[in-house]
């Protein structure tokens, strides 16, 4: 079972991954968007860090709603009602929980990733986050790791993929040949899951 | 790169101190980046709040004032502002005649104006919504994310604002500033790829030689690329572009816009062929406006718009106006 702390220490360990990739990202977004990413997404995690370090919420419904709160409120872009949406709606679908199972877990990311698709209107294949997301979630059944490894496939496999959502369906085909920054954080918050469940907090 | 800033994670801050040093009929929140008229709210009149990322100077913050915008939230650069200011600013504005939000149609802008609008009807703040969405450069179909949000915002913003200041009701302010988005039209063009302060490199490599047509306003690439084209020949295929989307059967406001490193020599010149241009096509001129106004940070190039005006959309266009960037008639 997976309690609160277990949520902490997977927030923990993706703003530090944010912060490591921050230059990568936007490295990434400044090919087909606006080279922001990596920042807005350093932003925003350092922020969930701070805010959970005060608050230490003690469900894991608790940590993932106001980690999407505080994302919501600092990362702009459509990266924080997007990511915010994703934590909100998985931490709520928790209820009051102290302790949820990897099935749980499972569950309540479709819900989040539901909820991202119906706020951006994106559909696998659009060369978004959801390229990463839908796979993971179907890969959590096999473990933590299988789903780090589809995040990370469904990241690189946006790359011949033309944008159809978000600021990179501006260019049409000139978006074709470049891995989806937002698929490539979506793919650091599933490798983040799996370095909380080795125990590591990413420090 | 050579910047005049201190160092990138405080340059929206710094700007927005500068601002209210400089403009103290504003009230500038720099902790929550909210840029208010000091006077407001207005009583019996519905308040207009925009806003969007940093770096397109003077668009938002220099648009606050009587007759156009009450508040403007300015986001990191290049980046939508976050629901929090703009509720924040809905609430500092309300007069209890509602708040009309101008939002560019960029994802960002959208998905936090729409959490905005629900946090501010939340506190009994009611709210209605134009989404700004001019660029004829992006095709609006299923496989974008719609046509972008760019100098039309300049018209909208004035022109609802000025019914706002005549006492409008809200539901009358928003159908005058959709009028005026669905009778605009843009298109852009970039000589060189903006350096964001985040990145401190262009954005996209533009070999001097070339340039990209159909240009948005935060560093992206356009649609395609040319070789280096004369201001005339620009001026014919950007104007070209606008009119074969939308043939104008009254006269229109002109906008010709920097986005921020064309000098406005150059401006000026390329606006003698836009006029030449409309001319040719048979199209009246009501007024023109040449500046820099939405700008893309250090970005060379410019934008032309066009709106077609009747003449109550022309006579709130020339109403008085008074804020950092347009002012006249009072």
């Amino acid at each position: 079972m997976l309690d609160a702390d277990f949520f902490r220490r997977w927030m923990t360990a993706t703003a530090t991954s944010m912060n490591r990739e921050a230059e990568r990202l936007t490295a990434l977004d400044s090919a087909i968007g606006d080279a922001d990413h990596g920042s807005n997404m350093q932003r925003g995690f350092s922020a969930v860090r701070a805010a959970l370090e005060e608050e230490a919420p003690d469900t894991p419904g608790a940590v993932l709603t106001l980690a999407g709160r505080r994302l919501i409120s600092t990362v702009g872009g459509a990266s924080g009602p997007l990511y915010g949406t994703l934590l909100r709606r998985a931490g709520k679908a928790f209820g009051d929980a102290a302790e949820v199972s990897e099935k749980q877990l499972a569950e309540a990311l479709r819900a989040g990733v539901d909820g991202v698709m119906a706020l951006g209107g994106a559909a696998p294949g659009d060369k978004t986050m959801i390229d990463a997301l839908v796979p993971a979630v179907d890969a959590l059944g096999d473990g933590f790791a299988a789903a780090r490894a589809a995040a990370e496939e469904g990241a690189v496999a946006t790359t011949p993929l033309q944008a159809r959502k978000g600021r990179a369906s501006y260019l049409g085909e000139r978006s074709i040949g470049h891995q989806d920054p937002g698929a490539t954080s979506s793919a650091l918050l599933i490798a983040g899951l799996a370095e909380a469940a080795t125990g590591a907090s990413g420090e | 790169m050579r910047m005049l800033i201190n160092v990138p994670e405080t340059v929206v801050a710094d700007g927005l101190r500068g601002m209210a040093a400089a403009h103290p009929e504003l009230n500038v929140d720099v902790e929550n980046r909210v840029i208010v008229r000091r006077d407001a709210p207005v009583a019996g009149q519905v308040a207009l709040v925009s806003g969007g990322g940093s770096g397109h100077e003077p668009l938002h913050g220099g648009f606050v004032g009587p007759g156009m915008l009450s508040a403007a939230c300015p986001g990191e650069v290049f980046t939508s502002p976050v629901p929090d200011q703009m509720a924040r600013a809905a609430a500092a504005v309300d007069s209890g005649a509602g708040v009309l939000f101008v939002v560019k149609n960029y994802t960002g802008d959208v998905l936090n104006f729409d959490m905005a609008a629900e946090l501010a009807e939340d506190e009994g703040i009611q709210v209605a919504k134009v989404l700004v969405n001019d660029d004829v450069a992006v095709t609006d179909s299923l496989y974008t994310a719609g046509r972008r949000g760019t100098g039309a915002t300049l018209f909208v913003e004035k022109i609802a604002g000025a019914a706002a200041a005549e006492g409008q009701p809200l539901e009358r302010v928003e159908a005058v500033g959709r009028q005026v988005n669905e009778n605009s039209r843009s298109f852009g063009v970039a000589l060189s790829a903006v350096t964001t302060p985040a990145k401190g490199s262009p954005t996209f490599d533009l070999p001097s030689g070339e340039l990209e047509l159909g240009i948005g306003i935060h560093g992206e690439p356009g649609r395609e690329r040319r070789a280096m084209m004369t201001s005339g020949e620009i001026a014919d295929f950007a104007v070209h572009a606008i009119l074969e989307d939308m043939p104008p059967r009254n006269p229109v406001l002109v906008l010709v816009n920097g986005m921020g490193a064309t000098p406005l020599l150059e401006l000026y010149g390329f606006n003698a062929e836009v006029q030449r241009v409309l001319g040719e096509r048979g199209v009246t001129v009501a007024r023109t406006l040449v500046g820099n106004y939405v700008t893309s940070l250090d970005m060379a190039g410019a934008s032309v718009t066009l709106c077609q005006v009747d003449e109550e959309l022309l006579r709130l266009w020339d109403a008085p106006v008074k804020t950092p960037a347009l002012r006249w008639g009072m």
